[in-house]
Formats: C-alpha cells, structure tokens, sequence
C-alpha cells in the first residue's frame, strides 16, 4: 500500500489530514461517488459492503487500487476488505468484456435446459464461463435465478432480460446484439 | 400523517379514481417488464389521448398479476353502469373486479385496438378468460394487492386501505396486544422453517437489550432492531421478489407494526442485489412513506418513531441463514455462528433482533385490520392463513399463486397449474428449494402444510414449487442441488465445506456410470453426517434433496450402479 493515498473523511491519528494528493483518485471522479457511500455510513465499517457496491458499479470491477483505498478509509485490515470482496459472488476482482452475457442456472432454467444453452454460447462464442472473449467484447457468466422462471431459460445480456432461448439459437441472438452495438 | 389526513387521502384518491370509468393495469413485474410491458403502458397512453379517451379511462403500472407464462398481461378493468357512484367504503380494487378482462400475450402494437374496444365487446383474440381455475382457485391475502395497485405511489396503497392497520396499531393498540392478535392469529414464519411468529415477537419484545455486550454504530439510535429477510436465494423461488416490487408499502408497514410491538426504532431491509427493481421500488416507498410522515419521527403525530434502511445482499445464499445475513449487516463476510443465543436475544451488533420474512410481515397488516379469528379461519388447524408459490417448471401456467394451506399438491398442478404440458406424466414436485426434497405423485392428494411436507421428507420452504414430468433424470436434479449447496457453503464448519464436496463427487460418478453399491452406502452414511453436524441451516438441509430421491426414486440409483 502506498502512503500517498489521501485518507478521504476522517483526520489521521492526531487530527492532521495526511499527506499528497494522491493523482488517481483526483483525476478519476469516480472515486467521489464511493466516497459520498462511504460518508453516508459515517466511514463506519458496517458500510463496507455498499461502499464495495458502489465501487464495483462505478468501475465494473474491484482493483488492488480501489480495495486498499477503501480499506485506508473505512480503517478496517486489508485482510476484512479482501476476505468480503471475495466471499460474495457479486463482486468481481478481474476486469469485465464490454459486454456481459449471464445465464441464469436457476432450477426452473436448469430443467429447461440451461446446461444446454450455456455451452451452446461458450462453443459458439469461444469463451468459458466466468471468462472473457480474447476481443475483450463478451463476458461470459451464470447466475443461480433472476426470479425470471415462468420465462426460463432465461439470459440478460448487458442487463436486458432475454426469456425463452434455445440452445440452437442463442448463440446468434448474442452475435446479433454484438454487431448492432457495435455499429452504434 | 394522523388518521383523519390518511383517510382523507384515501377518499380523494378514490373519488379521483372514481371518476374513470377503465383502469388499464399493466404489469411491470421483472417477467413482463422482460417483455416490454412499459413500452404497452406507453403506447397505451399514446392510444388514448389519440382517440380523445383519456378522461374515462387511466393506465396504471402494477406488480404481478401472477400469470407470467401469458405475459405481458394487461387487465382493463371496466365499470358496468359508468359514473361516479361507487361507495366511498367500497376499494376500487373490489368494485372493478366484477367486470375484468384479461389480455395476454399483449404487445404494443395490440395498443390502439384495445383502447378502440373499451366499453365495448373485449378484443377476442387476445383474451384469457379470469374465471379459469388458475384464478378461482386461489385465496388472495399477501397478494391482494399485486396487480391492482400502482407500487410507486403510496396514495394508491393508501386508497386502498394501506397504513389503516399502522395507524389503528399506534392509536388503539399496546404492543402487548399486537403480539397475542399476531399469537391468536396462528401467524407462521413463511421463509420455510415454520416458527410461530408471535413467540418470535414476544421473545425479541421481552429481551434485555443489556443482557449481552452490544457496539451499535454511531449515528443509529435504537436498542433493538427489526430486520426483513428479502435474499430470496433458493433457485426457482421469486415469491418476495414479486411483493416487493407490486406491494412495497404493505412490507414497510408489516415492518412498523413489528417494530412498534417489540420496541424497535431502527429496522433493515436485506435484498439480494439481484433484484435491482425491488430495491428500486422499496427506496421510492421508503422515501414516500417518510415525506408522509408514515416512517421515521413522530408517525402517525404519536411519540413512535421508526426508520428502515435496505441493505444490499451481494450473491451468497448462505446470507439467508437469520446469523448470515445480519453478519452482511455488519460488513463482514456472511457466516452463520452458532445459536444459542438467538438472534431474538442477541443479534445484529448484540442487540435483541427480530428477523422476519417478507411474506411474514406482509401478513400482518390484514391480521390487524380483519382479526385473528378471520386469518385463523383459513388455512388447516396448525398452519393458517395462505401460502404464495411460485409454480414453475414442466407446468403450463407458470407464476406465481396464493392459496389456503391444506390445499392438495394435484390442485395446485393439476387445477392452478393446468397440468403438465406436451402429454407428459407428472414424475415429482420439488419444494423448498436446495433445502427441500423431491414430492412423488403417490403424495398428490397430500395437503400442503408445513407438518405433511416435513412428514414426507421435504420442506414448505420459502415457496419454489418446480414441477418435473417422467423426462426429469432424478439423479441429475440431486446432483445439481448439491453443485449449488457445495458452491454455497461458506466453509465455516467442516461437515458443510467437506461433505457437500464429497457427496457430489459420488453423485457425479453414479452419473458418470462408475459407481459401485458401496459408493451408495458412503452417500447414505454422508447425508446422515452433514444434516446432523452441521453449523446452519444449509448444512443440515443440503443432503435433503439427496435423502428424498434415494427414499423415493431410488430404481434410478441402483439402474445405475454396479454391485461392489
């Protein structure tokens, strides 16, 4: 951890602001928006989870960077902020595609035939699940229920809901969405 | 707001509804939301000023109506003999039920010819008829008002008689005599486990706040807490997600009347980040609720205060477990400890907590408003009121469904759910999630209560209902349990961590075709391990889905194993 991080909220130990400014987290406004979280908690600990909430919706992905930058703030052990970040599923330490495709592994979907569906989208996309594409353009995940059944199987694709699908179609379905937004 | 404001609220907003003769309901659940159900609200609109009939008819966004398989549904809800003569005691909701119809499978483009037929014949082609017995069949209590109410505007709630039971709670009531309505009621937890609700209150209202060392944070003022369990975690349940997102305000006020009978003035919310339209639609009646002076100081002009925050779940099933989830609370990781002392006497930051359902709390404000005697009327002798379920799975009505306890599996697949679809046979149902057990058709005619379930070896649970027919590889839905338990454990205690890993690993080589009658015999003595050694909830339950289909299928096990 670097000691140029300035320690947003709260004064240091006898009451002084420290240190440099430190240039990411000045240039990049993102880092306001996890601070006004952190702020609405007090920079008490309880709030770590939403502040991790923030910070992955801000950035799509937790860095080393953002982490020890909420550690420093909320004051809590590298090893907390860590041991939270990687126990929930909903947050992610890698880097995202600029798209996402996440297949719902509900039961409702898996008896429906989710298995199916998703390794109709790995071969016919060439990623696995929990990966990304080599273009970096498709993230590839599951998810055990939107709450979406009557439509299973269900997939979201950049959070749009898509009920329904076939494992003869789908992979064509995410291949045409690619393609329109790329044209945009 | 006092009781006079909020029933002068409740008039105005009626007379004002009064005053259309249609109200178009179209429903913007998650499923038909999916389905561009807010481009039909659009383009309903559109249609009506075109045709110069928007001052007799209004649109209105509501939750589910239930039937998601024939979604996006829109209900136009027609009075018969026009004007505005409705009696002012009579709920909009009521009045117009008499001359529904129900459109399927709408789009938007059916917009302009649904509004060209109003107060006429109903567009055929479109039509599903409200008297099937998906819709007679059921007894509508939590649900009453999904599908009818706007969910982002309290007056609506408020029209239909919202808060009546908070503020009745707050004037006439001690907390005292909250807790035996609730007791008398025979109120039962409806997250799976059963537990009265009245004892629950009645503990948490007698508990010693400084019995146990506590560190509540700064800034939050209260000594006991109220929690409401939304991590809707098990696969193939979305019963809370749906009152959440049709019903917000009748949770807020079940959470208020909770907290007023046990002495709480801080509660929380706990959503799975899943359900990003219910966090939505819980803030906006969080701050609705607040600006009416429903929630935070002084409600209702009495000396009772009340906050509520919504705390977001991030992805871990086991966050559902009551220990669980108020660790989440708190910022750590969401592992479960061992109780005693119960979360009633020592939970959140050490403090007396009570920790209820969704659907549990959305039960109490009719208790309050209709009476115990009333709710204790439905229902068998020991589980009363109703039970929502979501139906899905090989089942041509798919969606969710309210009905009495006690009510036989076949009526609610056979009669609700219309059966099972391409001239299949009906195999198993599957209750209760991950937790749960595997229902064979000899149990058809079996009541749905919480004993009868338990008795066969499965669980109410929280309310999935997934229906398999002859195709289902019962093997397969064990191990694919099992995957999701072991995927799930938190790795706090060994039996859970270690055991879900081997139990699946036999369940993979039973499939794999490698198994021997050995390997069985391992599986059997693991199931009986895990459930009686491990820390929570999860563990204990995770070999159910095991036990059930060995117990029930277990030709199917031994086709595939070889003697050994």
């Amino acid at each position: 951890m670097t000691n140029t991080l300035t320690p947003p909220g709260r004064p240091v130990g006898d009451g002084a602001v420290a240190v440099k400014p430190d240039d990411r987290l000045a240039a990049d406004k993102r880092y306001k928006i996890i601070e006004a979280t952190m702020r609405r908690y007090g920079y008490q600990g309880h709030g770590l989870i939403e502040a991790l909430h923030s910070a992955q919706e801000a950035f799509g992905y937790l860095d080393d960077f953002t982490l020890k930058y909420i550690t420093r703030a909320l004051r809590l052990p590298p090893s907390k902020v860590f041991g939270v970040a990687t126990f929930y599923n909903h947050f992610t330490l890698k880097p995202q595609g600029v798209h996402t495709c996440v297949v719902c592994l509900g039961t409702a979907c898996y008896i429906k035939g989710a298995r199916e569906v998703l390794s109709a989208i790995e071969s016919g996309h060439g990623v696995k699940a929990g990966g990304t594409t080599a273009d970096n353009q498709l993230s590839l995940l599951t998810a055990r229920c939107f709450g979406s059944c009557a439509l299973a199987p269900v997939i979201t694709f950049d959070g749009e809901t898509i009920g329904k699908v076939a494992p003869q179609t789908v992979a064509g379905q995410i291949a045409q969405r690619l393609a329109t937004s790329a044209l945009r | 707001m006092n009781l006079e404001e909020l029933n002068a609220t409740a008039t105005n907003e009626r007379l004002a509804q009064a005053k259309k003769n249609h109200h178009l309901h179209v429903c913007v659940g998650t499923a038909c939301q999916a389905l561009n159900s807010e481009q039909i609200a659009k383009a309903l609109q559109t249609a009506l000023r075109q045709q110069g009939r928007n001052g007799e008819a209004e649109v209105k966004c509501v939750g589910c109506p239930g039937l998601c398989s024939l979604g996006p549904l829109v209900e136009v809800a027609s009075r018969v003999n026009g004007g505005p003569t409705q009696p002012a005691n009579e709920s909009p909701a009521d009045a117009n039920h008499r001359t529904a119809v129900l459109y399927q499978f709408v789009k938007p483009e059916d917009a302009e010819e649904i509004i060209a037929h109003l107060g006429g014949e109903p567009v055929k082609r479109l039509e599903t008829p409200l008297d099937q017995p998906f819709f007679t069949r059921q007894t509508k209590v939590v649900l009453e008002n999904c599908g009818k109410v706007d969910p982002e505007r309290i007056e609506d709630y408020i029209a239909v008689g919202g808060y009546q039971a908070l503020l009745k709670v707050l004037t006439e009531m001690t907390p005292q005599q909250v807790i035996d309505e609730i007791t008398r009621s025979g109120l039962r937890g409806r997250g799976g486990a059963g537990f009265p609700t009245g004892l629950k209150w009645g503990t948490v209202a007698k508990a010693d706040p400084n019995r146990y060392p506590t560190n509540v944070p700064e800034g939050i003022q209260s000594r006991k807490f109220v929690i409401c369990n939304g991590d809707e975690g098990d696969p193939g349940a979305f019963m809370d997600r749906s009152v959440m997102e049709g019903d917000p305000h009748r949770i807020l006020e079940g959470m208020a009347i909770a907290a007023y009978a046990v002495g709480a003035n801080h509660g929380f919310i706990y959503v799975r980040a899943e359900y990003p339209l219910a966090v939505k639609r819980l803030r906006t009646a969080i701050r609705q609720a607040q600006r009416a002076g429903l929630l935070g100081n002084a409600i209702g002009g009495t000396a009772f205060s009340f906050n509520v925050e919504i705390r977001l779940g991030a992805g871990a099933f086991v966050c559902g477990e009551e220990t669980a989830l108020m660790a989440s609370i708190e910022g750590g990781r969401g592992t479960p400890r061992p109780r005693p002392p119960f979360p009633a006497e020592s939970g959140l930051w050490g403090c007396p907590t009570l920790i209820n359902n969704v659907e549990t709390l959305a039960n109490v404000p009719p208790i309050i408003l209709k009476g115990a005697e009333w709710f204790a009327g439905i229902g068998t002798e020991k589980s009363k009121g109703t039970k929502v379920f979501a139906l899905t799975g090989q089942v041509k009505n798919t969606g969710l469904i309210e009905v009495p306890m006690g009510i036989s599996l076949r009526e609610i697949v056979f009669d609700i759910g219309g059966g099972i679809p391409d001239g299949k046979e009906f195999k198993a149902v599957q209750t209760g999630g991950p937790s749960g057990g595997c229902i064979p058709a000899q149990f058809l005619d079996m009541p749905v209560d919480y004993e009868s379930l338990a008795k066969v070896g499965s669980i109410m649970g929280s309310g999935g209902m997934i229906v398999m027919d002859d195709s289902t590889d019962m093997i397969e839905v064990a191990r694919f349990f099992m995957e999701f338990c072991m995927d799930e454990s938190c790795g706090k205690c060994i039996p859970c961590r270690a055991g879900t890993v081997q139990m699946h690993r036999i369940l993979t080589k039973i499939q794999e075709g490698k198994a021997t009658t050995r390997d069985l015999q391992i599986l059997e003595g693991l199931c009986d391990l895990v459930k009686h050694t491990s820390l929570c909830g999860l563990g204990q339950s995770a070999p159910n889905p095991v036990i059930s289909t060995l117990r029930y299928f277990r030709d199917e096990y031994l086709s595939k194993v070889k003697p050994g």
